[in-house]
């Protein structure tokens, strides 16, 4: 595997080991020191061309705990402002000779571009309303952590579909691992033809109950501008998941950032069945995986000396 | 057909207008012949003398008196192609294309004639915009162009410009293509204005606060990519709409690049009730689906109307063959390399076809057997009708506008580069069987495959 664009380009077996691997980092992350010399030398480049606090920051945490040498590059305040395009941006960075570049973009296919123009290994942190990748393994890894296996688990994607790459990648990767997927929201925000990946779709929450994992998404509102909910405040009483609404033995996820009192009462987001601090903290250990399965992968798999763990361990910088 | 009444009281101007050159004298040798509008088909020798068709005869009965031989042997010739509906850029994107890249890119595809679109920057609205427009065709073009002119003044959709003087001045109909004529009451005036100068309103039609926002087709694809859709009625919806004004009025329109099946039905509709309506289709929307896009790459699969469903495609191809489509158009749209390298939802619609459409078309739609060889030289040959323009002819005493092709050769595009300015070719890097060798155009030898060897006598 040398880049990862969309979790359709994964079989259960390739995120079984990033999970695997993720576990190993996770222990590492118990450690006092925490830092690993895997990728000493090389350079990861992190490019974003979307605001982002979660996933710009544990990608880059995740390159400097396994020692690469990182730069960070924001649209904003860099050449991109000046209209440099994004061809010509990453020729510029391809300049260092990183070993990864992970760009988030808000238009779909962007990464995929970016393997035709440069050497590095392009992680896809998110291209428009496509694919984010990451964030779908770090969301089956914090949802094994709780409940072991997804195998048979229902999940419910709950919100803004339309407009959300973490559903295309999310409802891929819960497919993948064994668990049924039920897309609900408003018909507006239920993207036309997604019964083709094999999910289920409501219109209401009436049957939440069925549920085992509510996973929300973000009710964005620059979307109020196009009529695709007449209010929020609509939007809320029918698709809030609230402490009425929720049974004591389902979880709910979100990937962040939180609209409370909209997609998500604060008594639920502070409850102990929400998992949105455990997907922060699997966000950092995941991404170090991914990382380290597409810089080293494929030397482990030539020397066949592939170990339980990442070789390094136990030898901090 | 009828174009409205001619009621301009001087003649208008020719329709298309070409460089000026040397008329061609040679003898086609033995080629297979098939004219759709005389009925030819069969073997057979051209002798073209001083540009004009003097002679077909039996094949091996013309004399080669010192005249250039061209060996047509196991080789087609057809009347030249007519291209409705292309985009040269002049004025002011001339960094696409111009009318010398652009015409000598329909002169590589076998075209003997095409019409300009007028979204042009700034667009074709006034009569000394055409005016010129034919001024440089005449230094310029190698093969015949005729210029459409806008239908609204800068194509804003508020003001009619001033059609009557704009057809005085040699516009061969009117067009806001790229976008649609949004208000109604705009169309209807123009179509009533039509009734006087003539001139049929050729329609971009495309519903634009249901294709907001849209990159590509709306389905599944879509959905899995992520790309905000165009739905099809999208198209329909404003078919049927200027159906209804048009057939209120007695107008005469040409819809563009239908590309669904709510499209076709929606043209039928009207044709029944008994307007007078006449429609192209694309080869790119004969031979590709929304699937393509699935690659991302828009310098290939990135234009307007979008790729549709399969379910469309074999829709345009049904309708192709029972004659609800009158012709086949490329709309030939040149995009400049930085316009296309970006990503998919940034990057400018449309997509070269002028070179490859009779070797795309023959490829994917006349060898496995979905449409006869005849049906397609036909329906890239009268693409003119709608605009007065008749199809070219194989027949003594007529100007050669003929095109020779080798139905065997293949060919990968673009390993040569292209004539065209631009390279954003929906068949780029495609293996293509039959390729043109040779095109004349109004008498004068507009295009000659560059290794195609030429036996002289």
């Amino acid at each position: 595997m040398k880049h990862l664009l969309s979790m359709d380009d994964l079989d259960r077996e390739q995120i079984e080991t990033i999970l695997e691997r993720a576990s190993s980092f996770a222990e590492v992350s118990r450690r006092e020191i925490k830092k690993v010399p895997t990728l000493r030398g090389q350079t990861v480049v992190t490019l974003f061309y979307e605001s982002s606090t979660r996933t710009s920051s544990s990608f880059e945490l995740a390159a400097k705990r396994l020692s690469a040498d990182v730069v960070s590059v924001k649209a904003s305040g860099s050449s991109v402002d000046k209209g440099e395009s994004l061809k010509d941006t990453v020729e510029t960075l391809s300049s260092y000779d990183p070993a990864a570049i992970v760009l988030r973009h808000p238009h779909a296919g962007s990464s995929k571009m970016l393997t035709g123009w440069v050497d590095a290994s392009v992680i896809n942190a998110g291209d428009g309303m496509h694919q984010h990748p990451s964030q779908a393994l770090l969301d089956i890894f914090a949802l094994r952590e709780r409940i072991g296996s997804l195998e048979g688990a229902n999940i419910w994607i709950v919100g803004d579909v339309l407009h959300s790459r973490v559903a295309r990648s999310n409802i891929h990767g819960f497919q993948r691992m064994g668990a049924s997927v039920t897309v609900a929201g408003p018909p507006t925000l239920i993207p036309r033809g997604i019964e083709a990946t094999g999910c289920e779709v409501r219109y209401s929450l009436d049957e939440i109950d069925s549920a085992d994992v509510i996973y929300l998404l973000r009710m964005q509102n620059e979307r109020m501008g196009e009529n695709f909910v007449p209010s929020i405040r609509e939007y809320a009483r029918l698709f809030q998941v609230n402490s009425r609404r929720l049974g004591p033995r389902q979880l709910v996820m979100h990937p962040g950032p939180v609209n409370r009192g909209v997609e998500i009462s604060s008594d639920v987001l502070d409850s102990g069945q929400s998992l949105i601090s455990e997907q922060v903290a699997s966000g950092l250990v995941v991404r170090m995986a991914i990382l380290y399965e597409l810089l080293t992968g494929n030397e482990n798999t030539r020397s066949d000396s592939s170990p339980d763990g990442p070789v390094p361990i136990g030898e901090p910088a | 057909m009828n174009t409205g009444p001619e009621t301009v009281s001087q003649p208008l101007p020719e329709p298309l207008v070409q460089r000026p050159g040397s008329q061609a004298t040679l003898v086609i040798r033995g080629a297979s012949v098939i004219d759709p509008v005389t009925g030819i088909d069969g073997v057979h020798d051209i002798l073209i003398e001083d540009g004009t068709i003097s002679e077909v005869a039996a094949a091996g009965s013309l004399a080669d008196d010192g005249v250039e031989v061209v060996d047509g042997e196991g080789r087609h010739v057809f009347p030249a192609f007519f291209d409705p509906h292309v985009h040269l850029r002049t004025p002011g994107q001339e960094y696409k294309e111009d009318l010398e890249t652009g015409s000598r890119a329909a002169a590589a595809g076998g075209y003997g004639g095409v019409l300009a679109m007028a979204n042009t920057s700034p667009p074709v609205s006034s009569p000394a915009d055409i005016d010129a427009l034919r001024h440089r065709a005449r230094s310029e073009a190698s093969v015949p162009v005729g210029f459409l002119a806008t239908v609204t003044r800068g194509m804003e959709g508020r003001e009619l410009t001033d059609m009557a003087e704009l057809r005085e001045a040699g516009a061969v109909g009117f067009t806001d293509d790229g976008v649609p004529v949004t208000n109604p009451g705009i169309l209807r005036r123009a179509l009533q204005y039509q009734a006087m100068c003539g001139g049929r309103i050729a329609l971009h039609e495309e519903d634009p606060d249901l294709s907001a926002g849209g990159s590509m087709h709306e389905g599944e694809v879509s959905m899995e990519l992520g790309l905000r859709g165009v739905p099809s009625i999208t198209e329909s919806v404003m078919i049927t709409r200027d159906a209804a004004i048009a057939g209120y009025e007695g107008g005469a329109i040409q819809i563009q690049h239908l590309s669904a099946i709510e499209s076709i039905e929606a043209v039928r509709r009207a044709r029944a009730d008994g307007v007078d309506i006449t429609c192209e289709v694309t080869p790119h929307h004969l031979c590709l689906t929304d699937e393509a896009v699935r690659e991302l790459d828009p310098s290939r699969h990135k234009m307007n109307p979008p790729l549709r469903s399969e379910d469309d495609r074999q829709a345009l191809i049904g309708a192709l063959l029972d004659g609800t489509i009158d012709c086949i158009a490329t709309d030939h749209a040149p995009h400049a390399v930085e316009e296309k390298e970006v990503p998919y939802e940034a990057a400018m619609m449309g997509v070269t076809g002028l070179e490859t459409a009779f070797s795309a078309l023959y490829t994917e739609l006349v060898l496995p057997g979905t449409i006869p060889l005849p049906l397609l030289v036909e329906k890239l040959g009268c693409g003119g009708i709608p605009f007065g323009i008749e199809p070219f002819r194989i027949e003594a005493g007529r100007k050669a506008s003929l095109c020779l092709i080798d139905l065997e050769a293949e060919w990968t595009v673009g390993e040569n580069g292209y004539e065209s300015r631009s390279r954003n070719s929906w068949c780029a890097g495609r293996q293509l069987t039959g390729r043109v060798l040779m095109t004349l155009a109004a008498g004068q030898v507009a295009y000659r495959l560059r290794s195609f060897s030429l036996g002289v006598a």
